[in-house]
């Protein structure tokens, strides 16, 4: 078990003027379950990274103290266990079971009670696969276990977690909380945008205000019904403050893209997929658990993956006089003039070096780009590089830069995840807006939210047996 | 992938010989291909190149496995072979000196692809650190960098889809298309120092950079068998430079 | 880059792990690119015979010079052309184990162009060194172990293309190289990336 406490505590990161959080005076106690909530870009993963003592003084500059135990952090990172947002770059070993050792190994825990502690990890998380099983053919969610696990291994006092389910389907993140409220004695502090389901486990809530200092802390119990109505108003996801919904104003028109029996071996197999329509003014949601081939399915139609199998067709009124070929044949030019892809991962989007020149690429005119940059609360970020933004901040520029461009179809791999109440608000409402107007709309998500308030159709894709290792 | 083929193992593990340690693998491909560079003649490498593909079924390759693997040697043995036909110093022995350096070429880089073809990148950094006494941090941190290689292939796929989903392309402008393999190229890399940065960060977190004493969960042992695939190799070399002396052919490479 | 940024007391040498892991993906990355440059070299180039192709010979050498520009680090050289020839060897590059004595060598050989400096000086004087005394090792290995038959004229008018492409392409080539990866904020975790103006 760990206690925390930090002291004036701030954090500017090298190449910026803006402090990224500031002034945070805080005290947290012996196995206290925390989450540390804020809208997105207010410092909470900077916060988190301080906390684990890897904020090294080049990386920018620092003022107050951060304790751990009455330590610095990096003097007892050993007690200290994270998992961060991006699962993919936490992975450290080929092999899913020397990966967990990882930890071990590195605190010179002797060879031979390795494999025992990395069973038990591995049974904890229920991590399907043997110890053999090769890290890189883990779908994200599979991943973000493994991940967990990792951290678990050691046994930490204090352990991190930013944003652990943001990109898990429901049964994956219901098991990710189900595995933290197993944990007895050590204290954990979450880093979470949508924390409805997590409230019964948590002890208390740190909500950090953007400019600097701390908003509101307490139990949740009392935070929301205090500060409920405030703290959703600025963004922050207070449970049972619903978000407005935004059902089509005009019935779902024609079609602009058929798909049929797509298939991607080994990924996207034949019964996935027999036959789908894309309408103009109508959102189409893909759900499905993680590594059914939702992505795969994305790329297909979005014209940037030739399908294994089966056709993508479109039709004259999204193809004018291209409809006798399929998109993944199509010019870029003309390609992106159709069809706009927000990928999944959002450090794949960007092509140039600022903000700004990644809204203005797709040709769309500075009065637009500014109203994006201000709805979208990136006008600050406008001459920042695209690959230094946070999470939130770069999964929000990714899909402006498909609503930049408008082009007749959006195809939209997880639009929202990582998003503050406000911020996703002003993309449903974006995207509500294309949709009214006759764009078509097709986002691949696990946010039921994100579906109803855009009354979305839905597209199943089932469950997948992968193959052994 | 391209990528993730050509790392794709093509021998049985379980193979006599590609079980070795892999220190003791790499040793006895170093004394060989050491032994083989200082003499200009066919005899030695002749010897040594029939030994070691006689041994390749040990390893448990197959030869038509290991010719898909080596063809791009073969090109480079025939550009060398080219250029010592247009060039050489000495026109009367043109035709040995032309056999020499093929055979040469051959057996020198054919034990180094075998070694390469049967380890495991995760076993050959234990074995460098427990067998040969590699530091941890850099045997380790090579080896986590590795990993990344055939996401490197992914990755350049995804590259090309975005930019064409942003509607960047070359078309059939052989210039314009070479600056957008340039650019994409470039957007590979600074992709790998970020991923590189990002996978740094996550090391320390589990403690990399702590400096207690690193254990590990795997054992790398060097036992009577390795000893004896080294010892092999020395005799080998010996009987290659033997035969090159004895039969009169041994030419020196400095002399 | 400024002129002449100091490296400051001895423990700055000591390899912090984004140094080893972001120096082996430099070296890595270069592996892939090596399997495809052989293809290059031996197959399309190949038009334009030896010793002229030699001119883009520097592509070789670029881990040399890059990874002590970006790393700034006794031994990056060394360790990046090393990494970048197992993989390459990994990948099947023709040249086995060769591959690997030559990713020494040439890291060395490199590696003195910053060390006569004590390793303070990264602007291009010492980059171009690198990038010559690279290809002054990579030259005479060549011409030890493919063209020794050939005649010593070949060999040094071979040498000097090799020595001057390297400076050129290797050493010149990397400053820029490092400069551009600088300027995307991909190096901000090294000495070498943060000389960026604040936004
Ligand atoms: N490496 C970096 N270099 C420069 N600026 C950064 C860096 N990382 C984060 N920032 C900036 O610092 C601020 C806080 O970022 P941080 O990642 O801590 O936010 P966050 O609260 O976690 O947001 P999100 O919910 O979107 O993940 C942001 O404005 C971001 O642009
Ligand atoms: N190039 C590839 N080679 C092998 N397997 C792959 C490749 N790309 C993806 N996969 C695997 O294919 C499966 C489906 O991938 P995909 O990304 O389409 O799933 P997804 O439904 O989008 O999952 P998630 O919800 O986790 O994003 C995953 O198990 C993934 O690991
Ligand atoms: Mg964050
Ligand atoms: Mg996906």
């Amino acid at each position: 078990m760990s206690t925390v406490r930090l002291r004036g505590f701030g954090h500017r990161h090298a190449g910026r003027r803006r402090w990224a959080v500031r002034g945070v005076d805080l005290e947290i106690a012996d196995g206290e379950r925390v989450a540390l909530l804020g809208p997105s870009g207010a410092g909470k993963s900077t916060l988190l990274a301080a906390l684990a003592g890897l904020l090294p003084p080049e990386s920018g500059e620092r003022e107050g103290t951060v304790e751990i135990d009455g330590e610095e952090p990096r003097a007892v990172r050993d007690r200290i266990a994270m998992v961060f947002q991006d699962p993919q770059s936490q992975l450290v070993m080929e092999r899913a079971g020397d990966d967990v050792a990882f930890g071990l190994e590195n605190r010179g825990t002797p060879g031979e009670l390795i494999r025992p502690l990395v069973e038990d990890a591995l049974r904890r998380v229920r991590f399907p696969y043997p110890y053999e099983r090769r890290t890189h053919a883990l779908s994200g969610g599979e991943q973000q276990r493994l991940a967990l696990a990792g951290a678990l291994v050691t046994g930490p006092g204090l352990l991190l977690l930013d944003e652990p389910t943001a990109n898990l389907d429901p049964a994956g993140a219901a098991l990710v909380r189900e595995v933290l409220a197993g944990i007895d004695g050590t204290t954990q502090i979450v880093v979470e945008h949508r924390i409805a389901e997590l409230t019964s486990q948590l002890d208390r809530v740190i909500v950090l205000e953007p400019g600097g200092g701390i908003r509101a802390d307490g139990p949740p119990a009392r935070i929301f019904a205090e500060h409920g109505e405030r703290l959703a108003a600025d963004g922050v996801w207070v449970p049972g403050h619903p978000v407005p919904a935004h059902p089509p104003r005009v019935p779902a028109g024609e079609p602009l893209l058929h798909a049929r029996s797509l298939t991607h071996e080994p990924v996207f197999t034949a019964d996935a997929l027999p036959e789908v329509t894309v309408r103009a003014a109508e959102a189409m949601a893909v759900v499905g658990p993680n590594g059914v081939g939702k992505s795969t399915l994305a790329l297909m139609l979005g014209g940037l993956l030739v399908p294994g199998g089966g056709r993508v067709e479109a039709t004259g009124a999204l193809a004018g006089a291209d409809d006798a070929m399929p998109p993944h044949k199509w010019r870029a030019r003309a390609l992106a003039a159709r069809i706009g892809s927000v990928f999944q991962n959002p450090g794949h989007q960007f092509v140039t070096a600022k903000v700004r020149d990644e809204l203005a690429l797709g040709g769309a005119e500075a009065a637009r780009v500014d109203e994006l940059l201000g709805r979208l609360r990136l006008d600050a970020l406008a001459e920042a590089n695209p690959h230094t933004l946070s999470g939130g901040e770069q999964r929000r520029l990714s899909v402006a830069t498909a609503l930049a461009a408008a082009p007749r179809l959006l195809v939209l791999d997880e639009p929202t995840f990582g998003q503050d109440r406000r911020t996703w608000s002003e993309l449903v409402v974006l995207l509500a807006q294309l949709r009214d107007e006759g764009h078509g709309v097709v986002a691949v998500t696990h946010d039921p939210d994100f579906c109803a308030a855009l009354g979305a159709r839905e597209l199943r894709l089932g469950v997948r047996r992968l193959a052994a290792v | 992938m391209a990528v993730a083929g050509r790392m794709a193992p093509i021998a049985d593990r379980n193979a006599p010989l590609a079980r070795r340690n892999p220190v003791a693998k790499l040793g006895a491909a170093a004394v060989l291909a050491l032994a083989l560079v200082v003499s200009l003649d066919p005899v030695g490498p002749a010897v040594a190149l029939v030994v070691e593909l006689f041994a390749v079924p040990f390893f448990g390759i197959r030869y038509g496995a290991l010719a898909r693997r080596m063809w791009p040697l073969l090109i480079s043995v025939a550009g060398a072979e080219v250029t010592l036909l247009l060039f050489a110093a000495e026109r009367e022995h043109i035709v040995a000196s032309a056999l020499a350096l093929g055979l040469r070429l051959l057996a020198v880089a054919l034990p180094g692809v075998l070694v390469f073809a049967t380890t495991d990148p995760t076993d050959l950094a234990d074995a460098l650190v427990q067998n040969a006494r590699v530091s941890p941090r850099f045997a380790i941190g090579t080896l986590a960098a590795w990993r990344l290689v055939p996401l490197l292939g992914d990755e350049w796929r995804l590259i090309n889809a975005a930019r064409r989903a942003r509607g960047v392309e070359g078309g059939r402008n052989p210039v314009a298309r070479l600056r957008l393999f340039a650019s994409a190229s470039f957007t590979l890399l600074v992709g790998a120092i970020r991923r590189g940065t990002r996978l740094a960060t996550a090391m320390d977190a589990r403690g990399f950079d702590s400096g207690a004493r690193r254990t590990s969960a795997r054992t790398q042992r060097f036992v009577r068998a390795d000893a004896a695939l080294v010892a092999g190799a020395c005799a080998l070399a010996a009987l290659a430079v033997g035969a090159s002396v004895g039969s009169g052919a041994f030419r020196p490479l400095f002399s | 880059m400024q002129a002449n940024s100091q490296s400051t007391a001895t423990s700055a040498n000591r390899w912090r792990t984004v140094d080893i892991v972001v120096a082996a993906v430099i070296g890595a990355a270069f592996g892939v690119i090596f399997w495809a440059w052989n293809a290059l070299w031996d197959g399309a180039a190949s038009v334009i015979p030896l010793p002229g192709r030699a001119v883009i010979y520097g592509v070789w050498l670029i881990p040399a010079v890059l990874g002590p520009l970006v790393i700034r680090k006794p031994g990056a050289g060394i360790f990046c052309e090393l990494v970048a020839a197992s993989v390459a060897t990994l990948f099947g590059s023709p040249w086995g184990l060769v591959t690997l004595l030559y990713g020494v060598l040439q890291g060395m050989a490199g590696e003195f162009g910053f060390a006569f400096t004590g390793y303070r000086v990264w602007r291009w004087p010492t980059a171009v060194a690198g990038g010559a005394l690279a290809g002054v090792a990579a030259s005479l290995l060549d011409n030890a172990l493919y063209y020794a038959s050939n005649s010593t004229a070949w060999q040094l008018i071979y040498a000097a293309i090799v020595v001057v492409s390297s400076a050129v392409v290797a050493g010149l080539g990397s400053l820029a190289l490092t400069k551009s990866l600088a300027q995307t904020g991909a190096l901000d975790p090294f000495p070498s990336g943060r000389e960026r103006a604040a936004v």
